[in-house]
Parts: C-alpha cells; sequence; structure tokens
C-alpha cells in the first residue's frame, strides 16, 4: 500500500513535468498549427534561465587569502559575491539561496520575448507550409539553441539548488498512520506539483474567462471566421506563442533543483513531450494534462520491482506500450479531435 | 607511391578464387604491400584522438583533448616536460617518436560506438592515424578497440571500466591504463567495511547496460565477501532522467546503504535525487543511511554539487596526490589551462606517453613490435606508483584511489579528498578470474 | 532505356557517372594541401554516403509518395544490421547471405510494425512508428543483450561457430567480410601527381546495390503502384469513394520502405562488422526523415543528396580542430590569425551541431523544395540566359 502511494507521487510528480511541457505544445499546434521541435528546447532555456539568474547573483571579485593554497600551490584566491557586498553577508547569502524561485520572476520576460522573436522572425513565414517543413526548421533551431547554451555553459550538468528551507522530505506516513520512512516524499517536488497545478490552472482560467482567451479559442476552432470578423487574429497567436514559451520555460525553472540541468535535457524531453500531446489528442489541451499526469504514474508503477519482476524491462518501454495502445484503441488519442492533423 | 590494404592471406583467397575463374582486376592484387598500416612516411606520425565532443560526454572529451594536446607538446620537446621528467623510463627524449615529428587529428565519438568506429576510420583511412586513443565509455572503447584490431593499428584506451574492455572483449591490439570494475570494487569493499562496519544491507541501482551490470557483480562480490548483505538490485534504464520512483523504495526495503552503479549524467542525477529524498539524514536498522558511488568522476561530481560531500567512491587518479609524477602533470596542465587536470585527462596523457615510450623502445612503429614492448611492461612515475601492464590481458595494475566527496571545498576542483591508497597487491586478480573469462586476445595484427 | 523514359535515363546515367567517379569526385584538393581536410573520397564516408543514400531512397518511397511521415525507420535499419552480424558469426563471411537475411528480417518486422501502424494516420502513424522503435532500441540496449550485446553492439569475436568457415583465420585474427574472397575492408590508392584516390572494394559493391536501389525506385515512381501511391497522398477519401482500398498499397510500400532500410543496416555491417543498438534510435530515425526533406522529398535524386549532406557534416566538420584553423590562417598576421580561428572555433570540431542546425534552417527557410530545388534554381537561371525556361531533369516526381 505504502508503495504504492508512494508511486502515486512520483507519477503526479513526473506527470506534473510531462503536462506542463505539453500544455505549451499543445497551445502552439493548438492555435497555429505547427509542430514545434524547437519546444524542449524551450524547457531547457527555462532550467538555464534559473542557471544564469544564480551565476548573476553571484557574480564575484577575488579576494587573495594568503593563509590557504590552491592546486599549484599559489595562494588560494576567494570569490566574495557582490551582493554580499551590497546586502551583507546573510541576506546576500539568502538571496543566492533562493536564485530558483527568484528565477521564475526573471524567466517570464525572458521566456516571452523569445517566444514572441521566434513567432515574429521564424515560424510565423511557417504556417503556410507543410508539417515537414516545419519540423526540419524548429529541429534546427533546438540544435542551434542547445549548441549556444552548450558553447556559454559546457556540456556538463550544472547542480542548481532548492532553496535550504525546501531540503529534505516530508514524512507523510506519519501524517497517514504508517511506520516513519514508509512515505516520504521531498518538499521541493511537492512544490513543484504546487505550482505545475496552478500553473495549468492559470492557463485554463485565462482561456475560458478572458475575452482575449474566447478568442483565442474561437480561433483554434476556426481560424477563418474570426479572421473575417475582423479580429487580428495573428496578433492574438503571436502572444499564444509568446505565453506557451513562457509555460515550457517556466517548466524548466522549477525543474533545475530537481535534476541539475545540462544542454541536452530538452531533447530527452522532445520525443516524450509528443508522445504525451499525441496521446491526449492534438489539439485537446484537457488530453494533454490529462495524458501527461496518465504517462507519468504508469511510468511510476512499472519500474516498482514488484512488477519489474514479472515483466523485465517493462520500464522501458512503457511509455511507447501505453501510447500505442491507446492510439490503437482510441484514434485520435484521450480527448482529440476529429480532422486533426489526420492528412 | 601506392600502399594497400590487402593481407596476405586476402591475398592468397583472392588469388586462389582468381584461378577458380573469378576474374580479379589486376590493381588489386599488384601492390606493393608493406610492413604494416600506415606506416609513417617523412618526418611525421599522426596519432589519431578519438573523443567525445557532442552529447553528455562533451566536457570529459574536452578534457581528454587537453591532455593529448599537451602530451604532443612535451613529446616534441615543448612545454615543461610534464611526466617526461619523472617517467622511469628514459627512451623518450623530446624530439618525437622514433625522430618523427608527432602530429594529430582529432574526432568526435558521440558516445556511440557507430559514430566512434566511422570517426576512428576517417583517422586510419583519411589521415594514415598509426594509433587510436580516447573516449569516456566503454561500448566505445570495446568497438574501437575491436576495429584497430582489424585494421592493425595500435588502440590505447581512454576511460573506460567495465571489466569487458579486458575481459570477454580484450584484443591484442589495446591496451588499457585506466582501472576497472573489480578493482573497484576490492579497493572500495574493505574501506567501506572499516567506514560503515560489516553487518550492511545494500540496495544496488544499476544502469542497464554493460558497464552498470560488471560493476555491480564487482561491487556486489566484494562487499558479500565482507559480510555484507544484498537486499535488491534494481536495472535502471539508460535513458532515465528522474530516479525518484527507483530511489523511493529503498527506504521501506530494509536496506542501509545505496550502491548507485551508474555514471556520468545517470550519477549526478540519481544521486542527486537520492539526497533530495533526504536518504543520508534516515537511520535505518540503527545505523546512519550511507551512499555509495563506486566510480567517482571528479568532472560528473560537479554536476551533482552539494549531494556529493561525504560520498564514498573509488577513482583512477585525482590531481591532489603528491607524487612526483602527479604533481608534474599537475603543474604543467595548470599552467596551460589554469585549472587542474580530471582523471580521464591523466589517463589519456599518460596512455599516450605509454605508447610513445614503447615505439622508442621497440624502435619501431610496427604495431607488433609495440605489443611486444608494453606486454609485462613495469614502469613508475606516471602518477599511480609502480604499474605493470600484464601481458596475459593488456591491463594496467597499479594502486586504486577511494575517495570522499569534500565538505568544505576551497574550489570548484576541490570536491574530493583521498581516503585511502589501495596498494597494486589488493586488487590483483588472475588472467582466467571468472569476471573475465571468456574471449582472447588474438594474435597482434599489423594490417597491410 | 532499361524501362526508363528519356529524362530518367538521363538522371540514372548521371548518378551512375557520379557513384563510379566518385573517388575522384570526392578529392578534389591534393592530399597535403590544407584544403585535404574537405577531401571525403576516403572508403569509410564513400561507403556511408551510398549506404545512407539507401537508406534514404527507401525512406521516399513510403513518405514521398505516400505522404506518411514514418518516424522509427531506424529500428530496419538496426534490425538489418544485427541480422547481417548474426549471419557473419554463424553461418559465414560472405556477404550475400547476410544482406539476404537483413532485408528478409527487415521486411518481417515491417508487415508487423506497417500492419499495426498503418491504422492510423498523420501524426498518430509517426508517434506510433516512433514507439516501435523506440521500444525495439530500449530493449535491444538492455534485456536483449544476449542477442543484442547492448551498449557495446554486437561484434563478431574469435570463438564465433561459423558453419561455412573458420572462427579465426590461421593467424590468430578474425576473418573478414567478404564477397567470394574479395575482401569488403580492401582498397587500393592510386597516386597521381599530389593527388590520391582510394578505391574501395566495399565502396563499389555499396555503390553497385545503391544504383540497383535506385533503378528500382525510378520504376516504382513511374509504376502504376506508385501512381496509386501518389493518389493515396493527394486525397485518400476519394480512393476509398471510387472502391479501392488504400490499405495493402500503403503496407506494401511500407515494408518495400522497411526493406531497403534493412538493406542499408546489413550493408553497414558488410562494411564494418558491428551493430550498435544506436542505430534505432529515434535521433536516427529523425536524421532520415531530415535527409530527405533536405534533399527534397518526393523527388528521386534529393534524399541521396540529402543523405550525403549530413553524413559529410558529420564526418569532416566534425574532424577541424583549432589546429587546422590555424593552420588554414597561418598567413594572417598574428593578431588577425586568433580573431579569425576565434570567429571559425564555434562553427567546427565539437561546435559540428550549430553548422548543421544552422544549415537546416537556412535550407528550409531559404530553399522550400530542399537542395533539389538549389539546383533547379541555378539550371533554371542557367537556361534563362538561352532564353528557354523547361523543367530540369531533376524533378520528374511531382
Amino acid at each position: 500500500m505504502d508503495a504504492i502511494i508512494l508511486q502515486i507521487l512520483n507519477g503526479l510528480d513526473k506527470g506534473s513535468a510531462y503536462a506542463l511541457i505539453a500544455l505549451g505544445l499543445t497551445l502552439i499546434f493548438g492555435t497555429l498549427g505547427v509542430v514545434n521541435f524547437a519546444h524542449g528546447a524551450l524547457f531547457m532555456v527555462g532550467a538555464f534561465c534559473a542557471v544564469t539568474l544564480s551565476r548573476l547573483l553571484s557574480l564575484s571579485h577575488q579576494v587573495v587569502d594568503e593563509t590557504r593554497t590552491d592546486f599549484l600551490g599559489k595562494p588560494l584566491k576567494v570569490d566574495v559575491p557582490y551582493v554580499m557586498d551590497i546586502f551583507g553577508e546573510t541576506t546576500g547569502a539568502a538571496i543566492i539561496d533562493w536564485a530558483v524561485p527568484l528565477a521564475i520572476l526573471f524567466s517570464i520576460p525572458v521566456m516571452i520575448a523569445l517566444g514572441v522573436i521566434m513567432e515574429r522572425g521564424l515560424i510565423k513565414h511557417f504556417y503556410k507550409r507543410p508539417h515537414a517543413d516545419q519540423i526540419l526548421v524548429t529541429f534546427g533551431l533546438a540544435i542551434v539553441l542547445q549548441e549556444i547554451i552548450k558553447q556559454v555553459y559546457g556540456a556538463n550538468p550544472i547542480p542548481t539548488p532548492a532553496p535550504d528551507v525546501f531540503k529534505g522530505s516530508l514524512d507523510f506516513g506519519v501524517l497517514m498512520g504508517f511506520d516513519p520512512n514508509a512515505i516520504i516524499y521531498p518538499y521541493w517536488r511537492l512544490v513543484y506539483f504546487g505550482f505545475a497545478a496552478i500553473i495549468i490552472g492559470a492557463v485554463f482560467a485565462f482561456l475560458q474567462f478572458t475575452t482575449f482567451g474566447m478568442v483565442v479559442r474561437a480561433g483554434m476552432a476556426d481560424r477563418e471566421t474570426v479572421g473575417l470578423l475582423g479580429i487580428n487574429i495573428d496578433k492574438r497567436f503571436t502572444i499564444m506563442f509568446g505565453l506557451a514559451a513562457a509555460v515550457a520555460g517556466l517548466a524548466g525553472v522549477m525543474y533545475a533543483p530537481i535534476n541539475s540541468p545540462n544542454y541536452h535535457m530538452g531533447m530527452d524531453f522532445l520525443v516524450l513531450s509528443f508522445v504525451v500531446v499525441v496521446v491526449g489528442g492534438m489539439g485537446s489541451l484537457p488530453g494533454a494534462v490529462l495524458a501527461g499526469f496518465l504517462l507519468g504514474i504508469l511510468e511510476s508503477f512499472a519500474s516498482m520491482n514488484e512488477i519489474k519482476a514479472i515483466l523485465p524491462g517493462i520500464d522501458q518501454i512503457i511509455i511507447y506500450l501505453v501510447a500505442i495502445i491507446i492510439l490503437l484503441t482510441r484514434p485520435r488519442g484521450l480527448l482529440g479531435r476529429k480532422g486533426v492533423m489526420e492528412d | 607511391m601506392s600502399k594497400s590494404t590487402l593481407s596476405r592471406r586476402g591475398l592468397l583467397k583472392t588469388g586462389a578464387l582468381g584461378t577458380a575463374g573469378l576474374a580479379v582486376p589486376t590493381i588489386f592484387t599488384a601492390s606493393s604491400a608493406r610492413a604494416f598500416t600506415n606506416a609513417p612516411s617523412g618526418g611525421s606520425v599522426t596519432l589519431g584522438f578519438n573523443v567525445p565532443q557532442t552529447g553528455p560526454y562533451a566536457d570529459e572529451g574536452a578534457d581528454e583533448l587537453r591532455a593529448y594536446e599537451l602530451a604532443v607538446e612535451h613529446l616534441n620537446g615543448g612545454g615543461d616536460g610534464g611526466m617526461l621528467n619523472t617517467f622511469s623510463s628514459k627512451a623518450l627524449n623530446g624530439v618525437g617518436i622514433n625522430g618523427h615529428k608527432v602530429a594529430y587529428v582529432t574526432g568526435d565519438t558521440q558516445t556511440k560506438s557507430d559514430a566512434a568506429r566511422a570517426s576512428a576510420k576517417s583517422m586510419i583511412e583519411k589521415d594514415g592515424a598509426i594509433m587510436i586513443t580516447g573516449g569516456s565509455s566503454s561500448g566505445v572503447a570495446v568497438a574501437v578497440q575491436g576495429l584497430c584490431q582489424e585494421a592493425g593499428v595500435i588502440f590505447m584506451a581512454g576511460l573506460t571500466h567495465s571489466n569487458d574492455t579486458t575481459g570477454k572483449d580484450k584484443k591484442a591490439n589495446g591496451f588499457r591504463h585506466f582501472f576497472n570494475a573489480y578493482m573497484s570494487g576490492a579497493a572500495l569493499a574493505p574501506v567501506l567495511a572499516k567506514q560503515y562496519g560489516t553487518d550492511r544491507k545494500a540496495y544496488h541501482l544499476t544502469a542497464d547496460y554493460t558497464w552498470g551490470w560488471t560493476q555491480e557483480e564487482s561491487i556486489m562480490a566484494a562487499t558479500e565477501a565482507l559480510g555484507w548483505e544484498t537486499i535488491e538490485a534494481v536495472k535502471t534504464p539508460l535513458a532515465q532522467t528522474d530516479f525518484s520512483s527507483y530511489i523511493a523504495p529503498v527506504l521501506n526495503s530494509g536496506a542501509d546503504v545505496l550502491i548507485l552503479n551508474h555514471y556520468g549524467g545517470n550519477m549526478v542525477n540519481s544521486l542527486t535525487n537520492a539526497v533530495q529524498f533526504g536518504l543520508r539524514e534516515k537511520v535505518v536498522n540503527g545505523k546512519q543511511f550511507e551512499i555509495v558511488v563506486p566510480l567517482f568522476s571528479r568532472l560528473m561530481a560537479r554536476g551533482a554539487g552539494e549531494s556529493v560531500k561525504g560520498i564514498l567512491g573509488s577513482t583512477n587518479w585525482h590531481w591532489s596526490l603528491q607524487d612526483e609524477g602527479s604533481k608534474a602533470f599537475v603543474q604543467s596542465f595548470g599552467t596551460k589551462y589554469g585549472f587542474p587536470p580530471s582523471q580521464a585527462a591523466h589517463t589519456c596523457y599518460v596512455q599516450t606517453l605509454l605508447y610513445a615510450d614503447a615505439v622508442q623502445r621497440a624502435g619501431s612503429f610496427d604495431p607488433c613490435a609495440v605489443v611486444e614492448a608494453l606486454e609485462g611492461y613495469e614502469f613508475d612515475g606516471l602518477g599511480n606508483g609502480p604499474t605493470l601492464y600484464r601481458a596475459e590481458d593488456h591491463q594496467c595494475f597499479k594502486d586504486v584511489l577511494v575517495v570522499r566527496g569534500k565538505e568544505n571545498p576551497t574550489s570548484e576542483f576541490d570536491l574530493l579528498e583521498v581516503v585511502e591508497i589501495t596498494p597494486r597487491a589488493q586488487v590483483e586478480y588472475a588472467p582466467d578470474h571468472p569476471m573475465f573469462s571468456g574471449g582472447a586476445l588474438g594474435s597482434c595484427n599489423p594490417g597491410a | 532505356m532499361f524501362g526508363l523514359g528519356k529524362r530518367d535515363f538521363t538522371l540514372f546515367l548521371l548518378v551512375a557517372v557520379l557513384a563510379i567517379f566518385a573517388p575522384f569526385i570526392l578529392n578534389p584538393f591534393p592530399t597535403d594541401s590544407a584544403m585535404a581536410q574537405f577531401n571525403a573520397g576516403y572508403p569509410d564516408l564513400m561507403q556511408r554516403f551510398v549506404i545512407f543514400g539507401i537508406l534514404a531512397i527507401g525512406f521516399n518511397i513510403l513518405f514521398g509518395l505516400t505522404g506518411y511521415l514514418s518516424f522509427g525507420h531506424a529500428a530496419f535499419l538496426g534490425v538489418g544490421s544485427y541480422s547481417a552480424v548474426w549471419m557473419f558469426k554463424l553461418l559465414s563471411m560472405n556477404v550475400i547471405p547476410a544482406i539476404l537475411l537483413s532485408m528478409i528480417v527487415s521486411g518481417l518486422f515491417a508487415v508487423v510494425i506497417g500492419y499495426v501502424s498503418l491504422r492510423r494516420s498523420g501524426i498518430y502513424f509517426s508517434i506510433l512508428t516512433l514507439a516501435f522503435a523506440q521500444m525495439s532500441y530500449n530493449l535491444a540496449y538492455s534485456v536483449l543483450t544476449p542477442i543484442t550485446n547492448g551498449e557495446t553492439g554486437l561484434q563478431i569475436t574469435l570463438d564465433d561457430p561459423r558453419l561455412l568457415g573458420v572462427s579465426a583465420t590461421a593467424d590468430g585474427g578474425i576473418p573478414v567480410t567478404n564477397l567470394f574472397g574479395l575482401e569488403m575492408r580492401a582498397y587500393e590508392t592510386v597516386t597521381m601527381g599530389p593527388w590520391e584516390f582510394q578505391f574501395s572494394v566495399g565502396y563499389y559493391v555499396a555503390a553497385i546495390i545503391m544504383l540497383a536501389s535506385f533503378y528500382l525506385s525510378i520504376r516504382i515512381f513511374r509504376s502504376p503502384f506508385g501512381m496509386m501511391l501518389r493518389a493515396i497522398k493527394s486525397n485518400q477519401n476519394r480512393l476509398y469513394y471510387t472502391g479501392l482500398n488504400a490499405k495493402p498499397y500503403t503496407l506494401a510500400a511500407f515494408v518495400i520502405s522497411g526493406m531497403y532500410a534493412g538493406l542499408a543496416g546489413g550493408l553497414l555491417a558488410c562494411m564494418d562488422p558491428l551493430a550498435g543498438a544506436e542505430r534505432m534510435q529515434w535521433t536516427a530515425s529523425g536524421e532520415v526523415v531530415l535527409m530527405t526533406i533536405l534533399g527534397g522529398a518526393g523527388t528521386l535524386i534529393g534524399p541521396v543528396l540529402g543523405a550525403g549532406f549530413i553524413k559529410y557534416f558529420e564526418n569532416i566538420f566534425s574532424k577541424i580542430n583549432d589546429q587546422v584553423v590555424h593552420s588554414w590562417v597561418s598567413f594572417l598576421p598574428d593578431g588577425i590569425e586568433d580573431f579569425v580561428v576565434g570567429i571559425i572555433h564555434p562553427f567546427v570540431g565539437k561546435g559540428w551541431h550549430l553548422t548543421l542546425g544552422l544549415m537546416f534552417m537556412a535550407i528550409v527557410i531559404f530553399l522550400p523544395g530542399g537542395l533539389v530545388e538549389g539546383g533547379q534554381r541555378i539550371a533554371r537561371r542557367l537556361r534563362k540566359r538561352d532564353g528557354t525556361k523547361t523543367e530540369t531533369s531533376t524533378t520528374p516526381a511531382e
């Protein structure tokens, strides 16, 4: 029982990341009809926003410490961050410690700007082009983005820890009447789950309850008619692209403490996020979220020892196996609409 | 000039078939075959440095490349000479190898056996490389070693830790200086027993591919011999990035030690995740819960940040070693690049020197002569104490370091501290040890 | 001629001439010159050019004609390679049985995967093929290691129980893949002045097979079967209304294209007897898609050009290091030399991916029809000078 609860928690947590990425991907596809292979790269850029901010906050000048030596036997140069000079040692240290949450604020304008530039500068010209061309150009863009990150930050993962208060884990088991240590879960992962829920809720509320959202939804359903009504749908779509980029970026920022960001993490998520979107049904936002959580939970269950004992290697293929089964039983994914991307 | 790769037996066969009626164009039979593949002509000799330049191990590859450039500089008499000054053999004299100036070509393995072989082939076929070296994973090492055997050039392995490289996949033309999974286990287990007691229950998470398996097998055997019990050994997919669902059940299993048989990105993520779950603060079976990473790499440990503090593991070499060879190498590497070298850089540098020295001593670039010069060769002054290149399997035997993640690092490079230098005798094994059985060296292949 | 129209025959002849004289064409620079870095005329790369050309030609039969975008074609490549290596291990070092088996096994795989995947169309089809390929890759890397040798890749060893032939040669080496005694890896270097040209047995074997594949692909494009496939692409519904069932045709195209991939995989193993699991990874499938789109989907020669383009970048650009760049610009004054090297540095060597990504974008932005369109534009411009305006021979497809 406790093992199952644990894996549900894990699944919800993995699902949060999948759902957030798939949500942005579906937004772009649903509104603009563009297959965006650079979406994983946007997630990666988001994570590196967190890295960048923590680097910026740790910008230092060097003080020579004569009492210690470096690896070549010369006096050791100790880095003293400027923020410590400005705010004093404790406040400065606290600011550096909170770099990841602060990066949320930092990343939103960066990601929206990146998204808008991408749409206006590149994607706009590909609305009328075949999907194959869209794949090629966005894949090229994804490579370029990740190579730029690699040139700046190197190929190794870069540790980007969460603030100290979120270190350690919560003992659920005790709360629920199990033995201590039966169900423990890291605080930051719980934060991630809550954060994902808020973002997903916000995006849905935005589309549901604002005029802007209404127009965008109308545009998703029938772009031509909305255009004929004299509404400038293009401008709104540009903003939607920026929004989708921001969602991917935020997912990346908050993911940075979970796994140290590296330049190819976007590619690791790319294939998976497409599977999630398609399983959910192309163009369906609730479908994407549902599929994200579903695949997350199934993946977690598949990695349980009891299940691996029966089906060795099942955790290697579970996502793809589920995708095949769902697509064969439900032709348009879980909540897909007819006629989307079938030609 | 005309050179050909048609081998003698190939010629015999084609000749025989030619008489049997198959028309063989004269161009394939008329050749002025030389004694061996890519014999250096003119004043220079070309070495092939085949390292990962893209993909997750690109930084490790970049460090290997730095070491190679440094080695070439020293071989050609530039710089401060580095370990040439401390090397027990004095055959090398700073005017290249055998009087040939050393030139090099570089390639990208992409950490894929396929791409690595393509890259190595281009070095052999296009650039005339006489020796291939480098790499950052055992899959690539075994694949390229096989290629070099077939092509008739020498392969000096870079970072490869699987038992198979000098076990079931050993080749006459291939040599490994780096240590292996068995040695990790043999060196680590006594320290683990000393630090954590002999009554421990271990839970293994293992990367689900050949290196992971040999590592798990080796550590399991070594720790069980000292009284540890293995609770569970779970395979994790290579492509896994989030290990939460594998780590979550660990605390409940009754185990009090978690052993992470992971390397590179896998290791960074699984260690980070394990520490996130607060495993190290827990007390199980009345003992402090511990995490062990059998193969440590400082370069990769950086990616795990704070999480490595206090974690035990083994490593081939560390820049803080105080012997003359290590000091000389760190000095010249640090002066040139501004930071200390990694263990991958060290093994690559040493391999280049060992190859050059063997050619010099043999007086020939002929692979068979080089093999003969390296087999059973005893040397010192290259960082790991007195070392033997064993003739039976072309594995180097030397001291192994047990290290621990440092609590108070003074810089971003100062992540590990050496806990113990395990003497060579303790990590030695018979060439026919079951973990290394199967496969044979075969005979050296000079190619052409 | 040979059942080909005049234009197709000219195209085929052009490809044949290019293939035969490739060792000259790809080695335009003298061996000792600084530009020799850009020479691609060495056996391994030439073999890769034609083998990946076969793969792309096969992929194009499915994608270019029917419009079904398979994102799992690498699975067939991998399966072909594994079959071929097993044939070397168990039966004989001759390449003929290996190639045959790799085509048969990949064909069987294609029947199964195609039968299931073709129940859906559009992106749903793409994801189904992707899922099958990724499952094959993940399993080959881990639980199927006894068959695939996992991470290391399946290799030939000294103790293979070879039925027709010896486990090891008399002098203790591993036998070499051959065609009735003609070793695949053998090559002859001919020196002409400062130039060196390498003529490889393996390359010519692969090139002949590529020409045969290319010929077959032209015949398929021009056949009633090809017309039917194109009808599926333009409007499948209308086909149904006329009372035709499209499924057998698409499945046939899928299987043919899968066998092409298997053939390519088998040939890769013939040239270099190793089968790595990475051959089945999604990135490898994506590479085939990119090759085809890059060269020009639906055109006959486009995919071959695309394959050559990507393999050239992978093998040539990745080998350019700073030392090489310095040697190119060494005539410049020191300060400027370092500056120029600094500019080139991010794009070569370990940065070859960056150049490739930029090229993808540039080609798809400026040449919507791929490389073939680039050729057409040049040809058109040349022709405009003559005042005539005709279609070029390189675009017979659409």
